[in-house]
Order: C-alpha cells, then sequence, then structure tokens
C-alpha cells in the first residue's frame, strides 16, 4: 500500500507545485525582511500571470513573456512600496486592494483581449541526455520545465543576498531597526522600494510560472489564493530562504500525497472524504510548525512604516 | 503647500458632490409591448466554457433567433449568494422583465423567497427540480448523467490500460450527476474498469486540477473527464501527454485541446428556455420543471470533427443515444 | 453620560469631520480613475456613477439593501478593532464566520429536530427569544473558539497568526463542505442524486425578524443591525472603560513596555482574538439566521461570507479601528460595494472593472491616511490631548511611570 501512495510522480508533482510558491514566498521574504508586509501578492501574481500568457498569446515569445510578467510584477511592487513606504499606509489593507486590484484588472484584460480561455504553448519539459532517462531519480528531479529549475535555484541566491551582502545586510538593518539603520546613513525608503519592487517582479514570475510553464492558460481568478499561501509560508520559514522553500515543499507534499491517495483509493481499498484531504495540507503545516517553532522573533519593524525623527 | 492642494482637491469635492446630490430617480421605461426581457444571474464569468457560458450562449442563440422581440442583461460572477439576491430582487421590483433566471443552484433560497413576494414576476432557476409549489416559478436542471453515461460508454471503449481518470469540484448538484452518469457508462461496457474519481473541492483552482490529471495519468489513465470551470488545468495536461484523451462537459472543450478531445456533452438551455419563454407569453408564468435530456435536444454529444472515431465506436454511441432516448438502456446511478 | 460627552468633544468632532472629508475625496480620487476605465469599456461614467449612487440609496429597497451589506462588515470590523488594537493581525474573519455559522444553525435546527434537551417541553415552546439568543451565542463561542485556536498557537506556540489564520480559513471551508453533504444536509436533498449541499430552511421561529416598521414594501433588512450596533457599544466599553481593554490595548501599543508593566501579554493576546473571532463568528450566525435562512455552500469561502471577513478589515480601518467609527464605515464600504453590483446590472460592465474599481477605492482610503496623520500631526502641536482615561490599575500606572 505505502508503494502504491509513495510514487515518483508524486514527488515530481510536489516539485511542481511548489515552483509558484517559491517564487512568491521569496519575493515576499525580501520585502517582510525590509519591514513591509504584502499581503496583495496573489493580486500580483494573477496580473503576471496574464501579461506572461498575454505576451505569449500574441508573440509565441516564452521570454518576452517571462519579461512581460517580471515588469508588471515589478511595476505592482512599485505601487506597493509608493503606498506602503512613501504614503505609509496600513500595509495589511493596501495588500487587499492591491489584491482586488490585481485580481479585477487581470481578469478584465483578459476578457477584453482573448476573452476564452485559450491554451498556448508554454515552456516545454526539458529533456537532458542521460539524467531524464534515469529511474525514479529523472522523473523527480530533470523532467521539469525550466521556471521549475529557475525557482529552485533562486533559493541559495537569495539566501545568499540576504545574509552575505551589503544590500542582505542593509535589508536586515532596515527590518530590524530602521531608526539605526537610517542613523547609519542607510536610506530605509530606498532598501524597502528595492525589496518590495523586487518581491513584486519574483510574485509577477510566480505568475507566469502558472500561465506559461505549468498550466499555460488563463482564466479568470488563475491563482485561486496561492499568494496568500505564498505568504504564510514566509511565516512558516521565518525569513529564511531555504527555510521558505521547506514550507513550500512540505506543502505541496502533503497536496501531492493527498491526491495520490484520493485518486487510488478504490485500489486501496479506503475512503478519505476530499474534504479532509484537500484539508490535509494545511493542517499539516500548522502541525509541523507547532513542533518545529524556535520562537524566531520576526523583524521588528515588520508592517511599521518608517519616518524619519518619529520616535 | 497645503492651500495649493486644496485647490487641486476642488474639482473631486464637485465630483463629490454632483454624486451626493440627490439625482432624480432615473425613468424607466415601461416595459417594451413586444420585446421580451431576460436577466439572468449566474455564479462564474461568462466565458468560463462551463456553466455560466453554456447559459449565455444559449441566450445569444435566442437573441439571434428572435432578434429585436428578445433581450437579455446579465449578472456574471455573482458567487456570493447575497449579491445575487439584489440583483433578482431588483430585477423583480422593477416590473421590467418578463423572465428572470436564477442560473445556480445555490440561488434557491432566494427564489423561494421572492416568488410569493412578486407573485405577477415568473422567475427561473437551475439547475433543480424544485418550483417551491408557486406558480411563477419554473425549475430547469440537466439530466447530465444521460450525456456522461455515453461519455463512459466511449471511454471504456477507447481505454487500452482500463484506468480511466475524473477529476471533478465538488461531489454535489451538476457535476455529481454527470460523473456518476459517466461511471454507470463504463460499467455498462465493462465493470473491470477502475473508474478513479478526485473531487478537488474547488471550482477554480486550476493548478490543483491539472495536478489531480498528473496523478491520474501517472496512475495509469489514458482516457480522463471532468467537470466544471477549473478543468481547463486537467486538458492542459491530457495534451501535453498527448496519448490521454478528454471527454468534455457542459460546453465544448474541443478547442482547448484539438487533438484529444472525443466528445462533449453540451447543454442547450435554449431548449428549456424557448419553452418557458413561450409559456409566459401565453400567461403562464411558472409552475412547471424542465429537464434537459438527450431526447428533447437539451443535451447533445458534439464529437470533435478533428478526432477520428472507429466507425464501431461511433455505432455504438449513437445506438446508446438512441437507447437512452427510447429508454431501451436504463441504468441506476450510485 | 460621559461617553456621549466624550464623543462631543470639539477637536474630536473636527478630527471626525476630516476623516470624513478624506474618505470622501479618496473614494471621489478612485471614482476619477475608475470612470477613465469604464470609458475605455465604451461606457458612460455618469451613468455608471448614477447606477452606483441610485443603487445604494435610490430607493427604500437599496437603502435597506445597503445596510443588509454592512451587517456583517459591521460585526466582522468590530473584532478586527479589537484584535489590531491587541495587535493581532486577525486575516481569519472567514474562516470564523463560517465556524460560526455552523454553529448557529445547528442550534437553529437542532431546537426543532434534533433530540431534545429538555424532557416534556414541546419545542414550539421555546420562544423566539430563546432560540435566536442561543443560536446568536453559539455563532460567537465557536467564532471565538476557531480564533482561539490562532490565538493559543501565536500565543503559547509562538506560531505567526496570518500564516494560521489563512490556513483555517481554508480548514473551516472545508469543514463546512464536509458537514453541509453530512451531518447537516438537508433531508430533502438526501436521497437525490444531484443534491445540493445545503441545511434545511430554519423554522419562523428561529429567525432573527426583519425590520419592516419604515417602509410598506418587505425588505431584507434585520434585526443583526441592531445586534451589530449594540455590540459596537459593547465593544467600545470594552476596549475603553474596562481593565481588559486597556490591557489588550496596552498590549498591541507595545508588548516589551506591557511586560515590564507586568501585564500577562500571552493572555492579552489569546484574549483580543477570542473577542474578535467571536464577533465574526456572530456575523456568520446573523447571516444564517437574519438573512439566509439555511446554509449552502458553492464550495468557496466567499460564496457564503461575500468576503466579509477581509472587507471587515477594511470597514474597521476606515472606521480608524474604533468600534463606534466602525458603524459609519461599514455602511459606506457596504454601500459602495451594493453600488458597484448596481453599475455591472445597469451600464453592463463586467464584473471584474466592478473588483478593480473596490481595489482601487481601498488603496486611496488607505493611502488617504497620511494626510490625517500629517493635519492632525500639525494641531497636536498644542498640547496633546490627554490619553484616555484608563482605569487606574497597578499596571496602568507603572506603565504611565515608564514613560
Amino acid at each position: 500500500m505505502i508503494t502504491d501512495i509513495l510514487k515518483a510522480s508524486v514527488a515530481a508533482s510536489a516539485i511542481r507545485l511548489a515552483t509558484p510558491y517559491i517564487f512568491a514566498s521569496l519575493g515576499e521574504t525580501f520585502g517582510q525582511r525590509s519591514g513591509v508586509l504584502n499581503l496583495g501578492v496573489d493580486g500580483i501574481m494573477l496580473m503576471g500571470a496574464f501579461a506572461a500568457y498575454y505576451a505569449v498569446f500574441e508573440t509565441g515569445n516564452l521570454f518576452l513573456g517571462l519579461l512581460a510578467a517580471l515588469i508588471v510584477g515589478m511595476l505592482m511592487g512599485l505601487a506597493m512600496a509608493f503606498i506602503s513606504v512613501t504614503l505609509q499606509a496600513e500595509q495589511g489593507i493596501s495588500g487587499i486592494g492591491l489584491y482586488l486590484f490585481g485580481l479585477g484588472l487581470s481578469e478584465l484584460l483578459f476578457q477584453k483581449t482573448v476573452v476564452t480561455p485559450t491554451p498556448i504553448d508554454g515552456f516545454p519539459r526539458i529533456n537532458l541526455p542521460i539524467l531524464t532517462d534515469l529511474p525514479v531519480l529523472g522523473e523527480i528531479f530533470f523532467h521539469h520545465n525550466l521556471l521549475v529549475y529557475v525557482a529552485f535555484a533562486l533559493v541559495p541566491i537569495s539566501a545568499f543576498v540576504l545574509n552575505r551582502t551589503t544590500f542582505g545586510l542593509q535589508i536586515r538593518a532596515v527590518g530590524q531597526n530602521p531608526e539605526a539603520a537610517d542613523a547609519m546613513g542607510i536610506s530605509v525608503a530606498r532598501v524597502r522600494y528595492m525589496t518590495v519592487t523586487l518581491g513584486g517582479g519574483f510574485a509577477g514570475l510566480a505568475g507566469a510560472s502558472l500561465s506559461i510553464a505549468l498550466l499555460n492558460i488563463f482564466q479568470s481568478n488563475l491563482t485561486s489564493g496561492q499568494g496568500f499561501i505564498a505568504v504564510a509560508l514566509v511565516y512558516f520559514g521565518a525569513w529564511r530562504p531555504y527555510w521558505v522553500m521547506g514550507g513550500a515543499l512540505l506543502f505541496s507534499t502533503v497536496n501531492a500525497l493527498q491526491l495520490q491517495v484520493k485518486t487510488i483509493e478504490n485500489a486501496l481499498g479506503i475512503n478519505v472524504p476530499s474534504e479532509f484531504a484537500v484539508m490535509a495540507p494545511y493542517v499539516v503545516t500548522i502541525i509541523t510548525l507547532i513542533f518545529a517553532s524556535k520562537r524566531v522573533e520576526q523583524p521588528t519593524a515588520l508592517t511599521k512604516p518608517f519616518e524619519r525623527g518619529e520616535s | 503647500m497645503l492651500s495649493r492642494k486644496k485647490w487641486l482637491l476642488l474639482p473631486l469635492i464637485l465630483l463629490m458632490v454632483a454624486l451626493v446630490v440627490p439625482t432624480q430617480g432615473h425613468t424607466r421605461s415601461a416595459k417594451a409591448q413586444d420585446t421580451f426581457k431576460v436577466a439572468v444571474v449566474m455564479p462564474s464569468a461568462s466565458n468560463d466554457l462551463a456553466f455560466s457560458q453554456s447559459m449565455i450562449d444559449a441566450l445569444t442563440a435566442i437573441d439571434e433567433e428572435m432578434g429585436d422581440g428578445f433581450e437579455f442583461v446579465f449578472q456574471e460572477n455573482t458567487f456570493v449568494v447575497d449579491d445575487a439576491a439584489i440583483a433578482l430582487r431588483e430585477w423583480a421590483a422593477s416590473g421590467e422583465y418578463n423572465l428572470i433566471i436564477a442560473h445556480g443552484s445555490q440561488y434557491g433560497a432566494i427564489i423561494e423567497e421572492l416568488a410569493p413576494e412578486f407573485p405577477d414576476v415568473s422567475f427561473a432557476w437551475g439547475t433543480d427540480v424544485d418550483t417551491f409549489g408557486y406558480d411563477n416559478v419554473y425549475a430547469y436542471e440537466a439530466g447530465s448523467d444521460q450525456g456522461g453515461f455515453v461519455n463512459g460508454v466511449l471511454a471504456a471503449l477507447l481505454t487500452n490500460s482500463n484506468v480511466i481518470g475524473v477529476v471533478g469540484p465538488i461531489e454535489v448538484g451538476d457535476a455529481k450527476l454527470y460523473v456518476d452518469g459517466f461511471k454507470a457508462g463504463v460499467a455498462w461496457v465493462n465493470p473491470e474498469i477502475a473508474v478513479n474519481v478526485n473531487y478537488i473541492q474547488s471550482f477554480s483552482d486550476v493548478a490543483l486540477a491539472s495536478e489531480a490529471a498528473q496523478a491520474h495519468i501517472a496512475n495509469g489513465a489514458d482516457v480522463m473527464t471532468g467537470s466544471a470551470q477549473m478543468v481547463v488545468g486537467a486538458v492542459g495536461v491530457a495534451k501535453e501527454t498527448g496519448n490521454v484523451l478528454w471527454f468534455g462537459q457542459q460546453s465544448n472543450q474541443t478547442e482547448l485541446a484539438p487533438e484529444i478531445v472525443v466528445a462533449n456533452q453540451v447543454y442547450h438551455w435554449e431548449v428549456v428556455l424557448k419553452e418557458i419563454i413561450a409559456q409566459v407569453q401565453a400567461g403562464t408564468l411558472g409552475g412547471t420543471s424542465y429537464k434537459l435530456t438527450l431526447e428533447n435536444g437539451g443535451l447533445v454529444i458534439e464529437y470533435n470533427e478533428a478526432y477520428t472515431l472507429s466507425a464501431f465506436d461511433k455505432f455504438v454511441a449513437d445506438a446508446v443515444i438512441q437507447g437512452i432516448i427510447d429508454g431501451t438502456i436504463t441504468y441506476t446511478l450510485e | 453620560m460621559a461617553i456621549v460627552r466624550r464623543f462631543l468633544n470639539t477637536s474630536k468632532l473636527v478630527n471626525i469631520s476630516l476623516n470624513i472629508t478624506l474618505l470622501l475625496l479618496a473614494v471621489g480620487a478612485a471614482l476619477l480613475v475608475g470612470s477613465v476605465m469604464i470609458m475605455l469599456m465604451d461606457a458612460d461614467p455618469i451613468k455608471a456613477y448614477q447606477a452606483l449612487y441610485e443603487g445604494a440609496f435610490g430607493t427604500t429597497n437599496s437603502r435597506a439593501e445597503t445596510l443588509v451589506k454592512a451587517t456583517p462588515l459591521l460585526f466582522v470590523g468590530i473584532g478586527i478593532c479589537v484584535a489590531f488594537r491587541g495587535g493581532v493581525i486577525n486575516v481569519g474573519g472567514e474562516g470564523q464566520m463560517i465556524i460560526g455559522a455552523l454553529a448557529g444553525v445547528w442550534i437553529a435546527l437542532s431546537l426543532d429536530t434534533v433530540p431534545r434537551f429538555i424532557e416534556n417541553v414541546p419545542i414550539n415552546d421555546f420562544p423566539q427569544i430563546t432560540v435566536v439568543t442561543l443560536s446568536l451565542l453559539a455563532g460567537f463561542v465557536a467564532g471565538a473558539l476557531w480564533g482561539g485556536i490562532a490565538g493559543v498557537l501565536k500565543a503559547y506556540f509562538g506560531v505567526n497568526e496570518i500564516l494560521s489564520t489563512i490556513m483555517l480559513n481554508q480548514i473551516a471551508l472545508q469543514l463546512m463542505n464536509y458537514l453541509l453533504n453530512g451531518v447537516l444536509l438537508d433531508p430533502e436533498q438526501k436521497d437525490r442524486v444531484n443534491r445540493i449541499p445545503k441545511t434545511a430552511r430554519i423554522e419562523e421561529h428561529a429567525k432573527l425578524p426583519r425590520i419592516d416598521w419604515f417602509s410598506d414594501t418587505p425588505t431584507r433588512l434585520h434585526a443583526g443591525l441592531i445586534v451589530g450596533l449594540v455590540l459596537a457599544v459593547v465593544v467600545y466599553i470594552l476596549l475603553w472603560r474596562t481593565t481588559l481593554g486597556y490591557r489588550i490595548r496596552a498590549v498591541g501599543q507595545s508588548d516589551r513596555a506591557s511586560r515590564y508593566a507586568g501585564i500577562n501579554v500571552k493572555r492579552q493576546v489569546l484574549y483580543s482574538i477570542l473577542i474578535s473571532g467571536g464577533c465574526a463568528g456572530l456575523a456568520g450566525a446573523v447571516q444564517v439566521i437574519g438573512l439566509q435562512y439555511r446554509l449552502q455552500t458553492d464550495g468557496s469561502a466567499a460564496g457564503f461570507t461575500g468576503n466579509a471577513g477581509f472587507n471587515g478589515i477594511v470597514a474597521a480601518l476606515f472606521g480608524g479601528l474604533h468600534p463606534i467609527g466602525t458603524i459609519p464605515a461599514s455602511v459606506f464600504f457596504g454601500a459602495l460595494l451594493i453600488g458597484a453590483q448596481s453599475i455591472q446590472r445597469e451600464v453592463q460592465v463586467p464584473a471584474s472593472l466592478i473588483t478593480t474599481l473596490n481595489g482601487l477605492v481601498v488603496i486611496f482610503v488607505v493611502s488617504s491616511q497620511i494626510f490625517i496623520k500629517r493635519l492632525t500631526k500639525r494641531r497636536a502641536s498644542v498640547p496633546p490631548q490627554p490619553t484616555p482615561a484608563a482605569p487606574k490599575s497597578l499596571p496602568a500606572l507603572q506603565e504611565e511611570a515608564a514613560k
């Protein structure tokens, strides 16, 4: 029974499912590390997904699609930065606003341009010589589309940037103690603008990974709330890229497992109510955190706008 | 600085004043004598290639047929039941519409409340059979188990692996009826064939639908079907794999994957709507429950021209359709 | 009386009028941007906004619908005031509403059908007031407990509440889908192949009465609004007139300072999310027994909640995170939502345009807060008004000393 469930295809599925979360959560990590909570990730993802889809729909050029998602995502991020840094708006709420804006606008544009869900040719699965043909490992690791690899490659890069570069130091300083950072001559606003814009770009890519790589289609509310899960996973990962990836993989693995169990439950002779199967990833994520929680303090200045000479 | 800002804001203030000052209650044109006006509220986008679109397609078809004598307005994406209630009540109160349609079984409670309040207004709702005993309510449903059965028979004939995958939203209503019919159809051909059904508990999660399809394929499925608008993800997976066939439901999904779609069960609500319209025009405001069937042409199995179905399979499918219509083929649903 | 007097404090009034002006300006600006979009859709923005106004305020019925829409926003918003004041970002309103509704409808139905817990008392002898009160109470308690899970996780296990409430929303939704397709399923639906996941309709004496004294034609306005207004006052008193409220706010201001002042921070965190969840749960129960009369699912949370769990957060912020301020803010936001729907109907623009417009309104309004901040700061260079008198408890004095 266990061997029926634990198949290579499940692991491959988990990796695919995790991809958009990794993009979006990594982006959100940058923003939160610098003290900005962006709850509007889902809206940015949707805009990115549409931009990528539309570019590919019109031109057939996948990299143009990627670029479109990146630019649109960064623009949305820039808007969020302007709202939360310059206008010092309450971040949770402006995020909800941004989400609604992205949800509505992406669908509106879709309805006015493409009209009905039409498939496109997205990033194909990569076939690597030898590696792809490896038993088990080939299916799990070496038969994905390009964006899956990009997502996972961004994890060490993000960790490196956050932990080993001056920019990373500035981000952490701004998120931990903006007053001190400011006194040291770091522009709090500039750093936050950069992280939130970058985070927007990542969220745009997350959307693109759905619309032009994994699903190759667009329809209204394509992300179906994945952006909110991505925000939650940042907390799960305690603002550390590797842990964030771990959270995304855990969540996605449980999801892939429940799909597998439901798919073959007749053969297994069991009957799990679908509702509980679908619930599983959420429950497991919470429970894991209860045991794994090391009481990491969140960035002290998270959600707190900074104004010079305020305190 | 502030005073300059104030001037800048002046136009906005004027705009707000214009907004807040009570406008003349906009005069509604009285019901035109010979134009039949319909208002419809539906739960998803009008271009969803599924439930909502099937209604828009039907109304458009009627519109083309009746020309100036027909008009319809709609409110789409009304998944919030309370918002539908507002729209329906307003339409009913306006007295402007000859027929008000609540296209979604979740709207039943609203109709139940509105019908006695507006006894002169004709309502139609579905998919359900319940007219609540009011003579100004029509109910309509799709016997989607019928097309499901036909699709199931074909699927059973076409599978080589004897494993068939189904992706569904939540196990209720129209989707459940279709899936149960589909299972019965498969079993009618060969009860040994495994039909794996996965309800992903969502009408919108395309990514999860796509992975559910992946799971079906990984476990040997070579024929799949599914119901509701999120299945576009599953169709995509089947298409990418290349050797997995797909059966469509609700709308014609051939254009999603012309290579692998075999047949679709398509809803033609216009069959029922035309009858309801004729009834309303004759002065009967409700009291009847309608059902789309293969027999009345409300359900149509639309084959994909681009997919070559063997003469035998096509013959069997057509015979099954005929058998269901004349009652020589019967089945029980779980 | 003291409460009323404090509320009529002039500088406060100036503040409130400033708030309202800015709110209107921000909405106006958002609609101005929206009008460009409407024109791009080949529709007439003036006609559209006329429809918005008419849809929200034009007729007795539309005014009633505005209040109906505002009611759940008010409940959730009141709870959000407590949570945010206590430093807890509760984005779990959707889930708490669902659980509250499940409990409320279960009580409303069981007082009819399920084994009676009082022997020899015929069911109809339960007066309406008892059934309704019990249902509402059940909604509150269930919502509070559901919120309490996130509270316990935050206070005692260090699990961030944004994470847990987002996850708990999904879990609550699946729980609802399961129960509505199982034990709570309408007996009439049980034997149908294409059954609809809904409960039976609740009986007359389990319904919150409709308010119909102001109009000849029936509307859907129900007594839930009154419950909400009372709750606003109660929570206002709780937050500013009791030690518990003071402590919650102190923890929200600075948990470190509160700890030094001897406040049990964890417990206050738990209390604030319990109250907040309870309010959202009440919203869910009220929607069922006041408005829909049965609980039904389309598989999504929003189908039932209408996103009130999120929109309530917006309403609370529009209302300055003050329970009383949340009242007009909810009505205002409710009117916008109702009016926007009416645009779609009257001008036949896509629903997505309306969603976009709502997003713009939220963004513009929340961004406009900075002007209030700037302006009040300028005025506040005159001696700052004393902070509302907290009950003189030891921790309070300690904290004052710490300043």
